[in-house]
């Protein structure tokens, strides 16, 4: 399902293409395998020899793992969860010099905590390559307690930290790689508002 | 809503001959006390009054320490086929003239955000680091300044920097052979450099196309692309608006032009950057000669606007909406 | 002489009120009988003598009061005063600003001794006599923006500027109507601005950059913006919505001259000169129903407008529960006749 624009903070995502650059850093979940499946068709010659490709296969993803290794990057890292490759991403950045690229594709939790990552070592957000695939699930901060709860799919959401009945916002902050949640019966506690899943 | 600039009135507190072809300016305020704070990569449009001519007005950075308020510098190279401009600042002004200059405007300024400030300067572009260097300096920043000029001669403040700052400072004489090895220094640099250029614009335009091609997104790449107004076949011009016709003299801008026929579109740069004075075209038959790097290249063919502050008109007509 | 300093409350038991000089000086925001957003920036010069645009910091007799206030809000949640790395010499910018603008308005109270780059900072309504070294934040309490903020009313956000935009880098928000600067710090214009209904449509965002992105040093602009706030309570946070949200359902016929309150804020945009930023000072003014009908002609407008707000303005500054309450009270001075142009109260 693709993300519709609704209002401007709300992250746009586009397709993964090529850029000019003296290193790639590609960082993927589970179907987010495809997109760099799909950029190497068009990547020049010896894109892959200088590149280094981060994956988290996650539920679906296991089975891209031998595709993204055909493709002869540099590096070729499989990871657990986004939470076990961060610190090895870090590493790559604060040793890295201008001239890497960065690509990032899959759900907006790898997108946003990747980002996050990359813009804290010094590049610039709107430099980087980005495409969503897969599940819509938000990483929605509560406004009220500050704690994040991960793979959000439904409108309203319970906070995992102060529980708290959120409504969950299109206002995102690269920040803090979350959407806003926000208190949804505030003003009178006893209202009761149908959970559904909106984000599959 | 339009921007102007607030002028400060002061004094040549020193006139200071650099090289064959450089002069150094110094303006205190007139009514004693401190100039405006400004940060570094910040400019001032200075005021040129003659008798029998109409005033010209340009832009040149500030090269004081930003932390030093107490006067402003700026240092002007001699531009033997310009507009005078800077033949009339090296022949006429002197310690005690009164003069007026606008509040510093700053379109070329440090990302604050950078780990590092990698600058590269040519000729008399290096006058808005002489400001940048010192500001960071005084923070304990992290920059490093190449900087080519075309002979030992000509190194205006090359000495003075290296005394200052010591290896950050890197020279390179064109009459020696020296070379920056570009490529080499663009991909050394850490993640989160910050690059600034300000020279000629052949060198611009290298530096600029060196840094896409070897991967630094444009947001890391600064430049500053300021350019005097520059003489040029007199024509004439109709202001819709107002109802009068102009005369445009050889050594006379546009934008100088219409001030001198009682109109004043807002103004910042006076260089073809800021966007400021921004003029609709109502009709013309000729051609323009644009000199500007605000409009889009889709603008200049289109024939609908004009920077006159450093863009002219050939041809029989030119109607503007001023 | 000088400004006689109130003591009072903006919660548990809300003491605030207005005295009657201030609320013949209050900033009310509507100079028509409707209201739409347009791009109201004018350029931020001296008003009246007694107005509070006769200086360009105005201090008021709820100066002191405000300030404990927002110590009580940094106690509880620290977050609401932040600024990113690289933020710090706009910070000193501000200080510089604040300290000298305040001195020179109000010598009574504020003095500054700059002696090169040592300080001295005399705050009498607060008690502080410091000496610091400019630039040296080791010689501080706080960093510069907190330091100052911590003494100067109304919220403030420092934008830097870059690539074409504004960036909301750095603030100390504790009297906000309903943003998080936590969630919002980082963002640029036009996204911290992107859960404001209708405005983005108009085109009212992409003017208002295009003009903030020109003020120039020595040239500040000041606009008026505008919402309400059930009960004298500055700090409306989205953080403490869950606390204060339930105020809304608390709106009677009868207490409505005393709960539901007018909440303007003056937002002023200066340049700074050291770091080229731009800070954005938003000035709260609060005032309640019934001081506010002691002029007959801002009751009237006020009764027009809040009648005749399009709903999703109305949604996004959370009146929808109380508004019928809040017309039917207002309309009792509304004898249907004409209103005088301008802000003024007659």
């Amino acid at each position: 399902m693709p993300i519709e624009p609704t209002i401007k903070s709300r992250p746009i995502y586009g397709t993964l293409s090529p850029q000019k650059g003296t290193e790639h850093l590609l960082i993927a979940d589970a179907e987010g395998a495809q997109a760099i499946l799909d950029l190497a068709k068009s990547a020049p010659e010896g894109f892959f020899a200088a590149a280094e490709i981060v994956y988290i296969p996650r539920a679906s993803g296991e089975g891209h793992v031998a595709a993204l290794k055909a493709l002869k990057p540099a590096r070729f890292y499989d990871g657990p969860s986004i939470a076990a490759a961060l610190p090895r991403l870090r590493q790559t950045f604060a040793t890295a010099h201008m001239g890497l690229r960065v690509y990032l594709a899959g759900t907006e939790g790898l997108i946003g905590q990747a980002m996050l990552a990359a813009t804290e070592a010094g590049i610039d957000y709107s430099s980087i390559q980005t495409e969503h695939r897969g599940s819509l699930a938000r990483r929605v901060q509560c406004v009220h307690c500050k704690g994040v709860t991960e793979d959000v799919t439904t409108q309203p959401v319970t906070c995992a930290h102060c529980g708290l009945t959120l409504f969950v916002r299109d206002h995102y902050s690269r920040r803090l790689a979350a959407f806003q949640g926000v208190c949804i019966n505030a003003e009178d506690r006893s209202e009761q508002v149908p959970v559904e899943e909106v984000f599959p | 809503m339009s921007a102007g600039t607030t002028k400060l009135d002061v004094t040549v507190a020193d006139v200071v001959p650099v090289n064959d072809l450089v002069t150094r300016f110094h303006f205190r305020p007139t009514a004693g006390g401190l100039l405006p704070t400004f940060s570094g990569g910040a400019h001032v449009v200075v005021e040129m009054r003659e008798a029998g001519r109409p005033p010209r007005l340009n832009p040149y950075s500030l090269m004081s320490s930003p932390l030093d308020t107490s006067e402003y510098t700026i240092s002007v190279r001699r531009d033997d086929v310009g507009r005078g401009g800077s033949l009339f600042m090296h022949r006429n002004v002197r310690p005690g003239d009164r003069m007026v200059v606008s509040y510093p405007v700053n379109l070329f300024s440090l990302d604050l955000r950078a780990k590092k400030h990698l600058m590269i300067a040519g000729g008399i572009g290096i006058t808005p680091f002489v400001a940048q260097t010192a500001q960071l300096a005084a923070e304990g920043g992290n920059f490093e300044l190449h900087y080519a000029c075309r002979t030992a001669s000509l190194f205006t403040y090359g000495d003075l920097l290296q005394e200052r700052y010591g290896k950050r400072i890197h020279l390179y004489h064109d009459d020696r052979g020296e070379k920056i090895m570009l490529d080499r220094l663009l991909t050394s640099q850490p993640l989160g450099t910050h690059l600034y250029v300000c020279g000629p614009a052949p060198m611009i335009n290298w530096v600029v196309g060196r840094a896409a091609e070897l991967g630094w997104p444009s947001e890391n790449v600064h430049f500053e692309h300021f350019s005097a107004p520059q003489p040029g076949l007199p024509f004439d011009a109709t202001l819709a608006v107002s109802g009068k016709t102009i005369h445009v003299g050889e050594q006379q801008s546009l934008l100088e032009a219409i001030e001198a026929a009682g109109v004043d579109p807002p103004y910042l740069c006076r260089g073809g950057v800021c966007g400021q004075c921004e003029t609709n075209v109502i009709s013309y038959d000729g051609k323009f000669l644009h000199n500007d790097h605000w409009l889009s290249e889709e603008e200049h063919r289109s024939g609908c606007k004009i920077m006159p502050c450093v863009s002219r008109f050939e041809g029989k007509s030119l109607v503007l909406e001023r | 002489m000088g400004i006689q300093f109130r003591k009072e409350t903006f919660r548990d038991d809300f003491s605030f009120k207005n005295s009657p000089e201030h609320v013949r000086r209050f900033p009310f925001p509507f100079h028509e009988d409707s209201y739409m957003y347009a791009v109201n920036i004018e350029p931020h010069k001296p008003g009246p003598k007694g107005s509070v645009l006769e200086f360009p910091f105005d201090v008021d007799e709820h100066y002191v009061s405000e300030m404990e206030d927002r110590a009580l809000v940094l106690a509880e949640d620290p977050l609401r005063c932040q600024s990113l790395p690289h933020m710090t010499l706009a910070g000193w910018d501000l200080l510089e600003l604040l300290m000298v603008s305040m001195a020179e308005s109000y010598p009574e109270h504020f003095t500054l001794t700059r002696d090169g780059d040592t300080w001295h900072w005399i705050n009498r309504p607060l008690g502080i006599d410091d000496t610091f070294v400019f630039g040296d934040t080791s010689t501080l309490p706080y960093g510069p923006m907190e330091y100052i903020t911590r003494q100067s009313q109304g919220d403030y956000c420092i934008l830097d500027q870059r690539d074409g935009n504004l960036w909301m880098d750095a603030g100390i928000v504790t009297t906000q109507a309903d943003w998080s600067l936590d969630f919002d710090i980082g963002m640029n214009f036009f996204e911290w601005h992107a859960p404001v209904p209708l405005a983005h449509e108009k085109g009212i965002f992409t003017r208002a950059l295009k003009f903030l992105l020109n003020v120039q040093q020595g040239q500040p602009a000041r606009r008026l913006n505008w919402t309400m706030t059930i009960n004298p309570r500055l700090d409306t946070s989205p953080e403490n919505y869950h606390k204060w949200g339930p105020d809304r359902t608390t709106v009677t016929p009868e207490n409505v001259g005393d709960k539901v309150h007018l909440r303007v804020e003056l937002q002023t945009f200066w340049r700074l000169p050291r770091s080229n930023a731009l800070v954005f000072p938003i000035r709260c003014y609060l005032i309640k129903m019934d001081e506010l009908a002691t002029s007959p002609k801002w009751a009237k407008r006020l009764h027009r407008v809040i009648r005749d707000l399009p709903e999703e303005l109305a949604t996004y500054k959370g009146l929808t529960r109380y508004r019928p309450t809040l017309v039917e009270w207002l309309s009792k001075y509304d004898d249907g006749g004409v209103t005088s142009p301008g802000f003024g109260p007659d």
